[in-house]
């Protein structure tokens, strides 16, 4: 990549930047040095060094080597593939989940909160600056056992639908998957409502005066006109609110039980606390993978890649 | 009927709310709990203790610190560096812009728990000690993209002519950057500077992994929620939900007060 190499291609629209002597041409490269070093050797060497030690055997004691046991691989999926689906199942729930809570509220401050819509967008982002931990604590007071949440739906008799959908046990919810799903969505919801709001917020509202002209319904409009062009947004907030919930173990760990842990979970106790290396990095290599591929599928049937 | 299907969209949003703000609300009301036993689950009584001894217990504001320096100097480096790749990205033409927007890309399209465990291996095959450089060295780099997307977004929509009006009227390179480009790109930036902040200050995955023993205050809301947990962890909720509500507040009335004041766009 000398500087020879690069393209003197100079847009009509950039002029000035590209008439410089051969120096300036360097100016771009100076600029993404650091910030480029930074991830390649914080980013990407520990993803080969990750890549390593999965085809690694031994013991603390003794250390570790590499012997291309790749048997370990198949050994963490044979023993860990109900952790890994309930990961998968968990954060489609909630990604569906903060889907149907989101998109109404990002519509209502992007069409009809009129003088109202700062104060809403300040209410959706504070809890940013709130720690999550300490809210997601603030759940399990929320569900707590007895408590006047538990005792309104199972009054309702919605405990007794969740029970046999195997989703609550008994009359609680703590320690539940409803719980830890609960936790999840409501952990990813603001980046599920933020790139929606976006996207709703570049829809010009002339386009739904044009559909109501036409004869089109509330709800036509909303099928043809509007939810098709907030696509891009329905697409970045749910890869936003899936990806990280897919290995988040915090919900699982706080609001679930011992049948409710997630893969985060048991790559965060094979590293931190049973201290078998190979099998803690095949783990998150297989997330890695499984993440990326849905992620991939997903972007090419939305058909939607310019997400950044 | 006829009137909650009129508003069925804003009954739907403000329900949606309502399940958001609700666990800010039981934080600041717990705040004012006086727990019977170790964990401050359930109400007692009134009491305001918690507030007026918010640093009574035992290492919490140690952590509490040592979480804003962290988020703090995390905030200036991926900014720095961020702000510079953005700028680069959008400003020039040159090879390997779609790999390095690749790079970019990648550690936002991952689990966190997956960079925290490749980062560990990397510390742990180097033999580096785990702690407040480790921690630092991680939130710096998980940071980075989210400013760089957030100066970008900025810098894109700046018009190239304002700079060219500047260098016509014979300023040179670094006076042009310094009173015209920086000041255009300045909200991007602050931006993407707030974000890193939130995002350093508050991150749990990362730092649970290579941390070593050192504490942040999110480690010890963690280590909380096995011991028990004190009255203090929501005061500091609460505190932060305030402060945070004004800080937006106030930006907003402030680049309210220059919409209406400042030249036309």
């Amino acid at each position: 990549m000398t500087v020879t190499e690069a393209p003197p291609a100079a847009p009509a629209s950039e002029p000035v930047v590209h008439k410089q002597p051969a120096r300036r041409k360097l100016i771009p490269y100076w600029l993404l040095l650091p910030g480029i070093l930074w991830l390649v050797v914080f980013f990407a060497l520990p993803m080969v060094y990750q890549a390593s030690t999965s085809v690694q055997t031994g013991s603390l004691e003794e250390g570790f080597k590499v012997t291309w046991h790749f048997q370990t691989y198949w050994d963490a999926l044979t023993e860990y593939y109900p952790q890994f689906l309930r990961s998968v199942l968990y954060a489609g729930t909630a990604t569906i989940l903060c889907l149907l809570l989101g998109y109404p509220l990002a519509y209502l401050i992007a069409f009809k909160a009129g003088r109202w819509r700062n104060l809403l967008l300040v209410l959706v982002i504070a809890p940013f600056f709130t720690s999550f931990l300490i809210r997601t604590l603030a759940w399990k007071t929320i569900l707590a056992d007895g408590g006047p949440v538990v005792n309104v739906l199972d009054s309702v008799g919605f405990l007794d639908v969740t029970s046999w959908l195997g989703m609550t046990e008994g009359n609680r919810l703590l320690a539940t998957p409803l719980a830890v799903v609960c936790g999840l969505t409501y952990n990813f919801l603001p980046f599920m409502i933020l790139p929606l709001y976006t996207s709703l917020e570049r829809i010009d509202p002339r386009l739904h005066e044009a559909a109501g002209d036409l004869y089109a319904k509330g709800s036509t409009t909303f099928r043809k006109v509007t939810f098709p062009l907030s696509m891009p947004g329905v697409v970045s907030g749910t890869l936003l609110t899936f990806i990280p919930a897919s290995g988040d173990y915090v919900n699982a760990e706080l609001l679930g039980s011992t049948d409710t842990k997630m893969v985060g979970n048991v790559i965060q106790s094979q590293f931190l606390r049973v201290l078998d290396y190979p099998t803690a990095a095949a783990l998150s290599f297989i997330l890695m993978a499984v993440v990326l591929i849905m992620v991939t599928v997903y972007i090419r049937r939305a058909g939607t890649e310019d997400l950044v | 009927m006829r009137w909650i299907r009129h508003h069925l969209v804003v009954i739907a949003g403000l329900l949606t709310l309502a399940y958001m703000i609700l666990p800010n609300i039981v934080v600041m009301v717990f705040s004012f709990n006086k727990p019977a036993g170790r964990f401050n689950y359930a109400w007692q009584e009134f009491s305001t203790d918690a507030w007026k001894d918010p640093c009574g217990v035992a290492d919490m504001c140690g952590s509490l610190s040592l979480s804003l320096q962290i988020a703090l100097w995390a905030t200036i480096g991926s900014t720095v560096l961020g702000s510079m790749i953005a700028f680069a990205l959008v400003r020039y033409r040159f090879r390997a812009r779609g790999a390095i927007n690749s790079l970019i890309f990648l550690p936002m399209a991952m689990p966190e728990v997956v960079m925290a465990a490749s980062l560990l291996t990397l510390f742990l095959n180097l033999g580096a000690e785990l702690g407040f450089w480790t921690i630092l060295i991680a939130h710096t780099m998980f940071c980075l993209s989210f400013v760089v997307v957030a100066v970008k977004a900025r810098v894109l929509s700046m018009d190239p002519r304002l700079e060219e009006a500047a260098r016509d009227l014979y300023a040179g390179p670094v006076q042009t950057f310094v009173r015209v480009t920086l000041p255009i790109a300045a909200p991007g930036i602050a931006a993407g500077a707030m974000l890193a902040f939130a995002l350093s200050f508050d991150d749990f995955i990362i730092t649970n992994f290579n941390s070593g023993n050192t504490v942040t205050f999110p480690m010890f809301v963690w280590g909380s929620a096995q011991r028990g947990t004190p009255v203090q962890i929501n005061v500091i909720g609460t505190a932060m939900f305030v402060i945070a509500v004004l800080i937006v507040v106030t930006g907003q009335f402030i680049s309210g007060r220059r919409k209406n004041s400042a030249l036309p766009k």
